[in-house]
């Protein structure tokens, strides 16, 4: 696992220099000033929106580097050429994998936290001025540890993403790979309609093949909790517990089947 | 001894076509012996296979039949490629990180200590030439110089094993002599080269064996000086100051008479002819002797002649169609 990390580290170092992390600047303008926005435009309203803001551009930003960095970072290498030289050194094709996936894992934790961050700073400064019999009429406390919730479940989700990503671009072009990602992506969040397709078309062979689909595909959609979240609904530690458990277990599957499918390739 | 590389029937087949894919043999049969110590020039025209075999050993692809072996270990054996070091043919690195960042990522892949690490980085980009230029990122490097970045990777881990794909490609005259004295300083350490190329004339001057690689297939290997004719072909006499009448009574009896420049001739006498009976008659007619060389088989000799009898007549090869395994359609011949 030794050569693992140094390829996680190298991915985190080349994801610094590809200046990844500029979309942090691009999220707090867009925090700073949505926030500002809404200070004039609502009334009591502000904290919620902001929250929900924040929330789904930390999912959005992530989701983005998931796919478009995830995508890239297999096949990238193979195009160029760089295994080459790579895989001459002692390296398992596994641990390859496992260490590309893990360093865009660090770059997606650093970028969270950074966002995470800046969330909760907008939100004491849009707090402070406003009394505390006033913030007892609200849903949740704007300073809500709960909001952690929300976004540990946010890096769940965007860990299975890469690891969608990783498996394709193992053996399939960039284009392709975020075109079947992003569609992977879109299907899993409608996974429940996927249960009830012979309700929805009508039919046994749509029930079967909705069923299939929906034990096969990851559910994206539960780890939204965004909802709950900004309107104070309690989300419990078993939920937590239970859907990352649930998205480590594919996340396991898939890095198995891009570690099988990328042992046997061969690079022409 | 065991072998530094072997090969034993190793073949490999790729697809080609998309919807219909046919296997296309790219390296036939090849069977081969590096002994430890050696320099060794794996020789073909573009297209021949060197390429595929350098990547067989090094598994960036697998064969369709056969085996290979790097010190008496299967070249799938992860722990080999400790004791190997590989330049691949136009090689790329990432171009974010400088050249002693790229060699720092490799040797913690060789697990070595950060001292270390640091001591064998310094040490053979110094050893490449590589100066100041070490701390930029290697986006801004030449072709000349990632190749040399190339051969410093591929010496760090002190390997007793070098395989080097085209290692002059993309050198200048300074640069290839660098990298000839390089492999040359290599085979004093004892270290075994196994390098491909199609510049014969590095391959004359640098190798002690040699295999031909022509359609995939092994057109000759061995030492230089089994597999080339040493015998005399004919001789080159380069007189100066000939008359002419005796020029025109001498170009009946010998092969050719070449004007070089001035008065100056090289002629070409056959095999059979006596060289000193000649230096006399031209010098009795006033001729000064310039030089007198014997022609013997070159490489670039045998290797036309070896590639010309596989029937590729020294134009590159293109890889040959096998069949399909088993039955189906678009079975082909």
């Amino acid at each position: 696992m030794n050569a693992a990390r140094s390829v996680a580290i190298a991915v985190f170092k080349e994801s610094v220099r590809d200046r990844i992390f500029y979309n942090l600047v691009l999220f707090a303008v867009l925090l700073v000033g949505a926030s500002i926005l809404m200070g004039q435009l609502t009334a009591g309203q502000d904290v919620k929106i902001i929250k929900d803001l924040g929330l789904t551009a930390t999912s959005v930003f992530g989701l983005f580097i998931s796919i478009f960095v995830g995508i890239n970072l297999v096949s990238k290498e193979v195009e160029r050429r760089s295994v080459y030289p790579l895989f001459a050194k002692p390296i398992r094709r596994s641990e390859f994998i496992i260490g590309k996936y893990a360093g865009l894992l660090l770059t997606l934790m650093v970028n969270v936290v950074v966002m995470t961050v800046a969330l909760y700073t907008v939100l004491f400064f849009l707090s402070r001025g406003v009394s505390p019999n006033v913030q007892r009429a609200w849903d949740a406390p704007p300073i809500d540890p709960a909001l952690l919730k929300a976004i540990g479940l946010i890096y769940v989700d965007l860990a299975l993403v890469t690891a969608v990503a990783v498996l394709f671009s193992t053996y399939s072009s960039p284009m392709l790979s975020a075109v079947f990602t992003f569609g992977l992506y879109v299907v899993g969040q409608c996974n429940e309609d996927l249960r009830r397709l012979d309700q929805i078309v009508g039919g046994p062979a749509a029930g079967i093949v909705g069923k299939a689909c929906y034990y096969l595909l990851p559910d994206f959609a539960r780890f939204d909790i965004k909802l709950a979240v900004v309107h104070g609904i309690p989300v419990s530690a078993g939920y937590m517990l239970w859907t990352t458990a649930y998205a480590a277990a594919y996340v396991a599957a898939l890095l198995l089947g891009a570690c099988v499918i990328f042992s046997r390739r061969d690079f022409k | 001894m065991t072998p530094a590389i072997r090969t034993r029937e190793l073949t490999k087949d790729f697809p080609v076509g998309f919807w219909r894919p046919r296997p296309y043999r790219a390296l036939d049969r090849l069977s081969i012996e590096v002994a430890p110590g050696d320099v060794f020039g794996f020789l073909g025209p573009n297209g021949a296979g060197k390429t595929t075999t350098l990547k067989l050993l090094m598994q960036l692809v697998f064969p369709t039949s056969g085996d290979a072996e790097i010190l008496g270990r299967p070249v799938g054996d992860v722990g080999i490629r400790r004791r190997i070091g590989y330049l691949p043919e136009n090689p790329y690195f990432y171009d974010h990180l400088t050249a002693e960042e790229l060699l720092g990522y490799y040797a913690r892949l060789f697990r070595m200590a950060p001292v270390e690490r640091r001591q064998r980085v310094t040490a053979v980009l110094d050893r490449l030439g590589i100066g100041a230029e070490r701390r930029l990122q290697l986006r801004k490097f030449s072709k000349g110089m990632l190749q040399r970045v190339g051969l410093a990777q591929a010496l760090l881990n002190e390997p007793e094993v070098i395989v080097l794909d085209e290692p002059m490609s993309g050198l200048d005259p300074l640069g290839r002599r660098d990298v000839r004295a390089l492999i040359l300083e290599l085979r004093d350490q004892g270290r075994t080269v196994f390098f491909s190329s199609h510049i014969l004339s590095d391959a004359e001057a640098l190798c002690s064996q040699v295999a031909i690689l022509a359609k995939g297939r092994l057109a000759a290997a061995g030492r230089l000086s089994d597999l080339q004719e040493f015998a005399v072909h004919g001789w080159e006499l380069v007189v100066s100051g000939v008359p002419p009448h005796v020029l025109d009574r001498v170009r009946s009896r010998v092969r050719s008479v070449t004007a070089i420049t001035g008065d100056r001739y090289a002629i070409d006498l056959p095999a059979d002819a006596r060289p000193e009976q000649w230096l006399a008659e031209l010098a009795a007619a006033g001729a000064t002797l310039v030089a007198l060389n014997p022609i013997r088989e070159t490489l670039e000799d045998l290797f036309v002649r070896r590639v010309s009898e596989m029937g590729d007549g020294g134009r590159p090869a293109t890889a040959t169609r096998v069949p399909r395994r088993g039955p189906g359609p678009g079975s082909a011949a």
